[in-house]
C-alpha cells in the first residue's frame, strides 16, 4: 500500500496540464535544477501532493480512531462535529480577526478540542455512551455549521474559491512551509493513536470486555479524542474540512485488510491516496475544476448511503 | 366511583380551561412580538409611527421603516408557524423526539431542488421555486425517513437522526459541486445556505400562503389519528385507525409545511424541534392541542429570534437561521441527555 501510494505520488507529480519525464521529477526531488520542470514540479506540484498526502494521512487516521472507539462507521469526524469546530475557529478567525497563517491553525486546534470537549462533557452521564456523543456531536454541528454558513455570507469581497475551503476543503495555493505543523501534528498525535491501537482493538468488543482486559476504558478514550481532534484539526486548519475522507478511509481500508489485522495505518494510507487522487481528478479528470472536497463529498456521498442501510441492517462493525 | 369519574371530568374540564387561557396567552405573545417587530431595528420606532405605518403612512422615516418590516414581521410569523407545526407532526408520526426538517436534512433537501433547478432548468420564478422546494423536501424525507429505518428497531431516534445528518452533508456538498462551477448563480444561491427572513416581500408570501393553509388544515384533520398512532402501529390498528393513510396524510402535510416555507426563507433549523417539546410541557401530549399551539409557538419564536437577531447585531443583523441555531442547539441537547438512548 505504501508502494501504491509512492506511485499515485510520483504520477501526480509527473502529469498535469503538461507531461514531465520521470527522470526530471527525479531530479527535481532531488533538488537539482531541470529547466522547464523545475518550476511546475517543484513549485506547483509538489507542494500540493505533499500537503494533500499530509492532510490525507491526518484526516484518514483521524477518522478510523472515532469510528473504531464509537463502534459506528458513520461516527466520524466529519459527522459528529469535530471537523465543524475547527473549521468555524479557521472561518471566525479569518473573517472577524483577520488572523492568518500559524495562528489560525492554533486557534483551528484549540476550538476543534474545545469543541471535542464540549461535546464530550455534555455526552458524559455515568459515563459515555457512543450513541449519545454521536447525536450530541449532531446536534451542536448543525449549531456551528448555520455559523459557518453566517460567517461566509458576512465576508464581503470573499472568493468563492476561498469560502469553499471552509466548507468543503480545498488544496489550492498549498505552500511547502503549511507542511510544518502537519508534519508535527502527525509525529505526535499520530503517534500516540499508533501506539494506542491495540487498545482500541480491544475497545471495539465492548467498554465491559475491554476493561476485563485490562485496559483503562476511560483513559484510552480520552487519549483517542485528544490524538484524534488533534490531527483532524491542523489538517482542517490547513485544508478546510475535506468531506468525507475521515468517513470513507476506515470503511475501504477494511475491505482491503479483511477481517483480520488492524486497519488503523492502512486507513491512514487510504486517506492519503483519496485526497491525492480527489485533488488530480478535480483539476484535470473532470469538466471544470472542482476543489478535491467536492470531488471526495460527491464519491462519498452515495458510498454513505450504502453504509448507513448496511451498518443498520446488520448492526453496526466496520 | 361516581366521586373519581366526576373528579376526573372536573380535572379534565379544568385543564381544558387552563389550556384555553394558555393558548389565548400565546396569541398575545405572537402579537405583541409581532408589534414589537415592526418597530425594533436599525431605527426603532414609536408607537404612534408603527400605527400610522400599519395604516400605510408613509410620511416620515418611522413609518417607512415600518411599512418594510412588514413583509418581513408577516413572513416570521406564517414560516415560524409552519415550522413549529411540521415539527410537530414529523415528531408525532416519527414517535421519534428529535425528528425536525433541519436534522433530518429536509430543509437541505428543498435548498438543493431549489438550486439544481436554478443550475439546470433555467428556473426563475419565485413559484416555480415553492414547488420544487416542495417536491425536494417530500423526496428527501422519504428517503431519509427510508434509509433511516432499514434493519432491527425501525427508525430509532439515532439512526434517523444520523441519516439526517449524513444526507444533509451529502447534499450540501451536492450543492456546492453544482454551484462553483457556475459563478452567475453563485451569489444568489448563496443565501440558500443560511435562513432569513430579511429579503421578504407580500409577492413572495402570496404564493406560498395557500400551501400553509392547505398543510395547516390537513395537520389539524389529522391531530387525531396522530393521538391513535402515538398508542403504536398495533393498537391504532387495533382500534380500527389505517395506519398506513393516517401517516400519509400527516406526513403530507409536514412536507408542505416546512416546504413551502424553506422555499421563501432557506433553511432555518430546530424550530421544529424546539416548540413541540416547550408545548408538551405545557400542553400534555394531545395532539389536538399540540398542533395548533406548536403553530403559535413557532410564529412566537421565529419573531423573537429575528427580532433578537436584529439587536444583538446592530446596526447589522443576524439572519434569523443563525439565532434559532443557537436557541435549538443546547434544547436538542438537553431533550438528547434526558432521553434513555438506545444503544445501536
Amino acid at each position: 500500500m505504501i508502494g501504491l501510494l509512492g506511485a499515485l505520488f510520483v504520477l501526480t507529480l509527473a502529469l498535469g496540464q503538461s507531461f514531465t519525464p520521470l527522470a526530471d521529477v527525479g531530479r527535481v526531488l532531488l533538488g537539482q535544477e531541470v529547466p522547464g520542470a523545475s518550476f511546475t514540479v517543484g513549485q506547483l506540484r509538489l507542494p500540493r501532493a505533499v500537503i494533500c498526502i499530509l492532510a490525507g494521512l491526518s484526516f484518514g487516521l483521524g477518522g478510523v480512531v472515532f469510528q473504531i472507539m464509537l463502534r459506528n462507521p458513520l461516527a466520524s469526524p466529519d459527522i459528529v462535529g469535530v471537523s465543524a469546530g475547527s473549521s468555524a475557529a479557521a472561518v471566525f478567525g479569518i473573517v472577524f480577526l483577520s488572523m492568518d497563517g500559524a495562528s489560525v491553525s492554533l486557534f483551528a486546534i484549540v476550538a476543534g478540542l474545545a469543541v471535542a470537549m464540549l461535546i464530550y462533557v455534555l455526552s458524559f452521564n455515568d459515563g459515555i455512551t457512543g450513541s449519545r456523543l454521536i447525536l450530541i456531536g449532531i446536534g451542536i454541528s448543525a449549531m456551528i455549521n448555520s455559523f459557518i454558513a453566517y460567517a461566509l455570507t458576512r465576508a464581503p469581497a470573499w472568493d468563492l474559491q476561498e469560502a469553499m475551503r471552509w466548507l468543503t476543503g480545498s488544496v489550492n495555493g498549498a505552500r511547502l512551509s503549511q507542511a510544518g505543523p502537519l508534519l508535527a501534528s502527525l509525529l505526535v498525535f499520530g503517534g500516540l493513536l499508533v501506539m494506542l491501537r491495540r487498545d482500541l482493538e480491544t475497545l471495539r468488543m465492548g467498554d465491559d470486555m475491554a476493561a476485563a482486559l485490562g485496559v483503562q476504558v476511560g483513559r484510552t478514550r480520552l487519549l483517542v479524542i485528544i490524538g484524534a481532534v488533534g490531527l483532524i484539526a491542523v489538517a482542517t486548519a490547513t485544508t478546510g474540512p475535506i468531506a468525507f475522507v475521515a468517513f470513507l478511509s476506515g470503511p475501504i481500508a477494511a475491505r482491503i485488510v479483511g477481517s483480520n489485522g488492524s486497519i488503523v495505518v492502512p486507513a491512514a494510507l487510504v486517506g492519503a491516496a483519496l485526497v491525492l487522487l480527489g485533488d488530480y481528478a478535480g483539476q484535470f479528470l473532470l469538466p471544470g475544476r472542482y476543489p478535491v472536497g467536492v470531488v471526495t463529498g460527491a464519491l462519498g456521498a452515495p458510498f454513505l448511503i450504502y453504509l448507513i442501510v448496511r451498518a443498520n441492517r446488520t448492526g453496526s462493525s466496520l | 366511583m361516581i366521586a373519581a369519574a366526576r373528579t376526573m371530568t372536573i380535572r379534565r374540564a379544568s385543564r381544558e380551561g387552563r389550556n384555553v387561557v394558555a393558548v389565548l396567552l400565546l396569541a398575545l405573545i405572537v402579537l405583541a412580538l409581532s408589534v414589537l417587530s415592526l418597530s425594533v431595528g436599525t431605527r426603532d420606532v414609536g408607537w404612534a409611527d408603527v400605527l400610522a405605518g400599519l395604516a400605510g403612512g408613509v410620511d416620515t422615516i418611522g413609518q417607512a421603516a415600518v411599512a418594510v418590516r412588514m413583509p418581513r414581521t408577516l413572513l416570521a410569523m406564517v414560516a415560524g408557524a409552519s415550522l413549529g407545526l411540521s415539527g410537530a407532526i414529523m415528531q408525532g408520526v416519527t414517535r421519534n423526539p428529535l425528528a425536525d426538517p433541519g436534522i433530518l436534512g429536509i430543509n437541505n433537501g428543498a435548498a438543493l431542488a431549489v438550486v439544481l433547478g436554478i443550475a439546470w432548468f433555467q428556473m426563475s420564478s419565485a413559484a416555480s421555486y415553492v414547488w420544487v422546494a416542495i417536491l425536494g423536501a417530500g423526496l428527501t424525507a422519504m428517503f431519509v425517513y427510508a434509509i433511516g429505518s432499514v434493519g432491527r428497531g425501525g427508525a430509532t431516534p439515532l439512526k434517523l437522526a444520523l441519516a439526517g445528518a449524513a444526507t444533509s452533508v451529502a447534499f450540501s456538498s451536492l450543492t456546492i459541486a453544482v454551484v462553483l462551477p457556475r459563478n452567475d448563480i453563485a451569489g444568489g444561491v448563496r443565501s440558500w445556505q443560511v435562513g432569513g427572513v430579511g429579503g421578504a416581500t407580500f409577492d413572495r408570501i402570496e404564493l406560498v400562503l395557500p400551501i400553509m393553509i392547505a398543510g395547516l388544515a390537513l395537520a389539524l384533520l389529522s391531530a387525531r389519528k396522530l393521538n391513535l398512532l402515538a398508542l403504536g402501529d398495533d393498537v391504532a390498528a387495533g382500534l380500527g385507525e389505517r395506519v398506513a393513510v393516517g401517516r400519509g396524510l400527516a406526513s403530507l402535510a409536514a412536507i408542505m409545511l416546512c416546504g413551502a416555507a424553506t422555499a421563501i426563507c432557506g433553511p432555518i433549523g430546530f424550530v421544529g424541534l424546539v416548540v413541540p417539546h416547550a408545548c408538551r410541557l405545557v400542553f400534555g401530549v394531545d395532539h389536538r392541542w399540540l398542533l395548533p399551539c406548536s403553530a403559535l409557538a413557532g410564529a412566537a419564536l421565529l419573531l423573537l429570534s429575528d427580532v433578537m437577531g436584529r439587536i444583538m447585531a446592530r446596526p447589522s443583523e443576524l439572519d434569523v437561521g443563525v439565532v434559532t441555531a443557537f436557541i435549538g442547539a443546547p434544547v436538542f441537547v438537553w431533550i438528547v441527555r434526558r432521553q434513555r438512548v438506545r444503544d445501536l
